[in-house]
């Protein structure tokens, strides 16, 4: 570990450690444009420059490897003068319209010409002009005022694994960009944004919107996927302007999906902001009081056994609770938090991420079974491209399932269970490659678990990884990628089925037949409404999509945007969001709807706060004793090996930008669907 | 920005390119040179390789695209090198392809009469085409035969120690579709002195015995 000296002060520093990052280990502050922590180093921008003794010259401190016994200045004369230097070259070209530049106010270039700039320009010769790129939907160009730092271009190759992007043409011609016109075909394309250090990529849906000192800034958790991605959401008086994402090594890193950042604008339009009663087959706007006498007037002497609770994919883990003691005080235990009706449950262990997201980066080959890992999850696709990367290529990937390209080297091994038992049994290739492996882990997506075989494929994987060493000491290999924010919640919570009591493929077949009288959806709107028609149904939600169409009264929740809500990713990891705006209009906060009706239905709820309810929580299930971290499960034994239908896996996201209803009353999203969805346009058509 | 060095337009970007059977030979040994894994670094030749079995002697889009599928790499990486090498193409050029050097060595020894004489023979300003495809002129920088400034590069041939005289001679000889001798002008070999060789004359054959006191002095 070599030891230097930064301005007097003595730092030891991991071997393999820049200078730069020897000198914030000291504390010093380095201005920078081009280092980016989390992509490979260009040290074109020249901005880093210190002062080395024995050197010649100032040396970029990026790109210059920290060793031992080195003497490096960073507040000297020189360096000062060297970085001043660098900004006057950077300032030649790059036009002076920050009052018109969406990232006045958050531009790194702004600041540090704060510190090394001049007050006034020696040239007096014309700028360059650069063609705006056409980058797609999301990312808005303005060429002129890139400085050349090709942040965007080593994301896009490294990161989100499609090279559009590259320095093309030369010297003072050189231009960032596509060459010939191509949109970023990637789901990531909107961390570009928050890459580029000055206004050249900015926010298209954001544009003109808003300066960064307005927005109010609040912590909150992603819904759109069950990744969890730590967000930030910021807002002016009453209105979600944009979302970025919060640092978070163990789950997004510093990236979000592109769904993430842009469905907000869903959260604009189709609102539920009132309760509302069915009255002569019509949704008629109705006061609170009205919405729980109608319930009640149904609801009050009915068989549990005819009551049944539907929760959707976006609900919150206190909403959640909430509702599953209620149902429990009705006598109904005829409860599911798998719209989808997948074959989820059981222990622990058999419901969640086991490896968590930061382990892939330990695992040396995977096995994904139905599950398109790119569209369900960009960022865990990304993290399993980084160990890619690390490895170079070393790490190898096997699909079982539909064809899709996850942007790295893998092996494509067949479409469905056979290749599974193929695996099984050794026959098939990818079985050395597992066997050989130290850290083999397995990926199962909703795509071979939503089926009615579910629960023999749960067992066949389990299977596989007992046999090929996945589950041994600290490792745990077994991992299962869910797709909706509040499943694991959801399963953690006991949000399923009493034994004996219907799951959701049999409330809605009762519901059919009759022998169910009232639904009760919260935020569920991916079920087969048709069935509902006989069904007295109480929709609990954000937006007026498929579930409000069917419902008979409307109770107006919370969108994530506006509660504090706990939610439980993939990996079992239980993180809390606040609230960064008010519900709209008349609508409240989703477990406290359910509290004022457990009132008015006669069999009031023991808590009145949130904090109450997450004391609830905690004694359903440890998960939500302790938050932020994915507690550890059990490997125990779980799915009843047997027959398997032979049709191939097929994932559930069928479109990455529409998969809610926030996201499918999004415009952004819409454009986006239009642009990079090969079947969108045939859609349309049809 | 020369044209040249933009995508031409789409109207003449042709719709395919695969190499001829004998190119294709020749790429597989380019690439052969490097180890395995490495098979990038052929870029550069098979770019080269491409120009010149375009008609128009340029590298279009689908021929970078072609080659990034050969070498497995992005096509933006194809195109970053072959935008930033000045010595390929990236829209057609006439059968002559004529490089005058402006750089200060030759601009001080001519290169504006050089450039003039191209502009007036062929009727065509700098960056352009003759309307029968036949010659394009454009201004380059240093070529590296400063000592025999002038100079201008025609296709894979240097023209050098250039006159407007000299040069008009070698156009009128390409356009009868001669062949003009390559090299000076002046009629001196090389790069030797243009009064004669100076030193090692025995060698050349040319002069006083090497033993010579006078000439070893005046020399040195």
């Amino acid at each position: 570990m070599p030891k230097l000296t930064v301005d007097g002060i003595e730092v030891e520093v991991e071997a393999g450690a820049t200078v730069l990052q020897a000198c914030e280990e000291a504390g010093k502050e380095i201005p920078r444009f081009c280092y980016h922590e989390r992509l490979s180093i260009a040290g074109n921008c020249r901005m880093c420059l210190v002062e080395m003794e024995r050197a010649p010259k100032p040396v970029a401190s990026c790109a210059m490897p920290a060793a031992d016994g080195m003497v490096i200045k960073t507040d000297s004369d020189l360096v000062k003068k060297a970085r001043n230097g660098v900004m006057e070259f950077l300032l030649i070209n790059h036009p002076l319209d920050c009052p018109i530049c969406d990232q006045g106010g958050e531009c790194d270039l702004q600041d540090q010409a704060m510190a090394y700039g001049f007050d006034s320009s020696r040239y007096a010769e014309k700028k360059r002009a650069v063609k705006d790129k056409e980058l797609g939907p999301i990312v808005k160009t303005i060429m002129t005022r890139c400085i050349h730092c090709t942040r965007c271009v080593r994301f896009s190759e490294e990161v989100a694994g499609v090279g559009t992007m590259g320095a093309v043409y030369r010297g003072e011609d050189t231009e960032v960009g596509p060459y010939i016109e191509a949109s970023i075909n990637s789901e990531l394309s909107g961390n570009l944004i928050d890459l580029c250090p000055v206004g050249a990529l900015t926010s298209k849906p954001y544009a003109f919107t808003a300066r960064p000192w307005e927005l109010k800034k609040t912590d909150s958790i992603d819904v759109m996927d069950a990744v969890g991605s730590n967000i930030r959401i910021d807002a002016r008086s009453s209105e979600v302007l944009r979302v970025l994402p919060r640092i978070n090594e163990d789950v997004n890193e510093e990236w979000i999906s592109d769904k993430t950042r842009y469905a907000i604008d869903g959260l604009k339009r189709q609102r539920l902001d009132r309760p509302y009663v069915r009255v002569d087959g019509k949704l008629v706007p109705a006061s609170w009081d009205e919405a729980f006498a109608a319930i009640k007037a149904r609801v009050s002497g009915l068989d549990g056994k005819k009551i049944a609770a539907i929760a959707g994919d976006t609900v919150d883990c206190e909403s959640m609770t909430a509702l599953k003691d209620l149902m429990g005080s009705l006598g109904s235990a005829n409860i599911d938090c798998r719209q989808d009706g997948s074959k989820v449950g059981g222990p622990r262990s058999s419901y969640i991420f086991n490896t968590t997201i930061a382990g892939i980066e330990e695992a040396d080959a995977c096995l994904i079974v139905g599950a398109n890992v790119r569209a369900e999850a960009p960022i865990i696709n990304s993290r399993l491209r980084k160990r890619w990367r690390a490895t170079n290529g070393d790490f190898r990937v096997g699909i079982i399932g539909e064809k899709w390209d996850p942007t790295y080297k893998n092996d494509y091994l067949g479409a469905g269970p056979e290749t599974l038992a193929e695996i099984l049994d050794g026959k098939n290739d990818f079985a050395k490659i597992l066997k050989a492996a130290d850290k083999p882990m397995i990926i199962v997506g909703m795509g071979a678990l939503n089926r009615e075989d579910g629960d023999a494929v749960l067992a066949a994987t389990r299977a596989i990884a007992e046999k090929f060493g996945m589950v041994a000491g600290e490792w745990n290999g077994f991992n299962v990628l869910h797709t909706a924010a509040s499943r694991v919640g959801g399963l953690d919570l006991g949000f399923v089925p009493g034994e004996g009591c219907l799951a959701t493929n049999d409330i809605l077949d009762g519901a059919a037949k009759g022998a169910v009288e009232v639904v009760y959806l919260l935020g569920a709107d991916e079920v087969d409404m048709s069935k509902l028609e006989k069904a007295f149904v109480i929709y609990q939600g954000a937006m007026g999509d498929a579930g409000a169409q069917a419902a008979d009264v409307i109770l107006p929740g919370a969108a994530y945007t506006e509660k504090n809500g706990t939610y439980v990713n993939t990996e079992g990891r239980a993180q809390q969001g606040w609230r960064a705006v008010f519900p709209r209009g008349d609508a409240r906060e989703d477990w406290a709807i359910v509290r004022a009706l457990s009132g008015a239905l006669d069999k009031t709820l023991p808590y009145n706060n949130i904090d109450a309810v997450r004391a609830r929580m905690v004694e359903l299930s440890p998960t939500f004793a302790s938050l932020n971290v994915p507690t550890k499960a059990e490997w125990t034994d779980f799915g009843n090996a047997g027959e398997m239908k032979s049709d191939g896996f097929m994932s559930p996201v069928r479109n990455f930008y529409m998969t809610d209803p926030i996201s499918r009353a999004s415009v952004t999203m819409a454009k986006c669907t239009e642009a990079f969805v090969k079947d969108a346009a045939a859609e349309k058509v049809a | 920005m020369s044209h040249l060095r933009r995508p031409a337009p789409k109207e003449l970007q042709p719709v395919s390119f695969a190499f001829t059977p004998e190119n294709l030979d020749k790429a597989k040994k380019i690439i052969a040179k490097y180890p395995e894994g490495r098979q990038q670094s052929a870029v550069m030749p098979l770019l080269d390789l491409a120009q010149r079995q375009t008609e128009g002697n340029w590298v279009p889009t689908v021929a970078m695209d072609y080659l990034a599928d050969m070498l497995e790499m992005p096509a933006i990486r194809v195109y970053e090198v072959a935008t930033f090498y000045t010595m390929y193409n990236l829209a057609p050029v006439g059968k002559n392809f004529i490089q005058v050097c402006t750089t200060t060595p030759c601009w001080l020894r001519g290169s504006a009469d050089v450039v003039d004489t191209c502009k007036k023979e062929l009727g065509i300003g700098v960056g352009e085409t003759t309307q029968d495809g036949q010659f394009t002129m454009i201004e380059v920088e240093c070529l590296g035969a400063c000592v025999n400034a002038p100079m201008m590069q025609i296709n894979d041939d240097y023209y050098e120690d250039l006159t407007a005289d000299t040069t008009k001679a070698i156009l009128d000889a390409l356009k009868k579709g001669e062949k003009p001798k390559v090299g000076p002008q002046s009629g001196r070999k090389g790069c030797e002195p243009l009064d004669g060789p100076k030193v090692l004359k025995a060698f050349c054959g040319c002069g006083a015995a090497p033993q010579d006191a006078d000439a070893s002095k005046g020399d040195a």
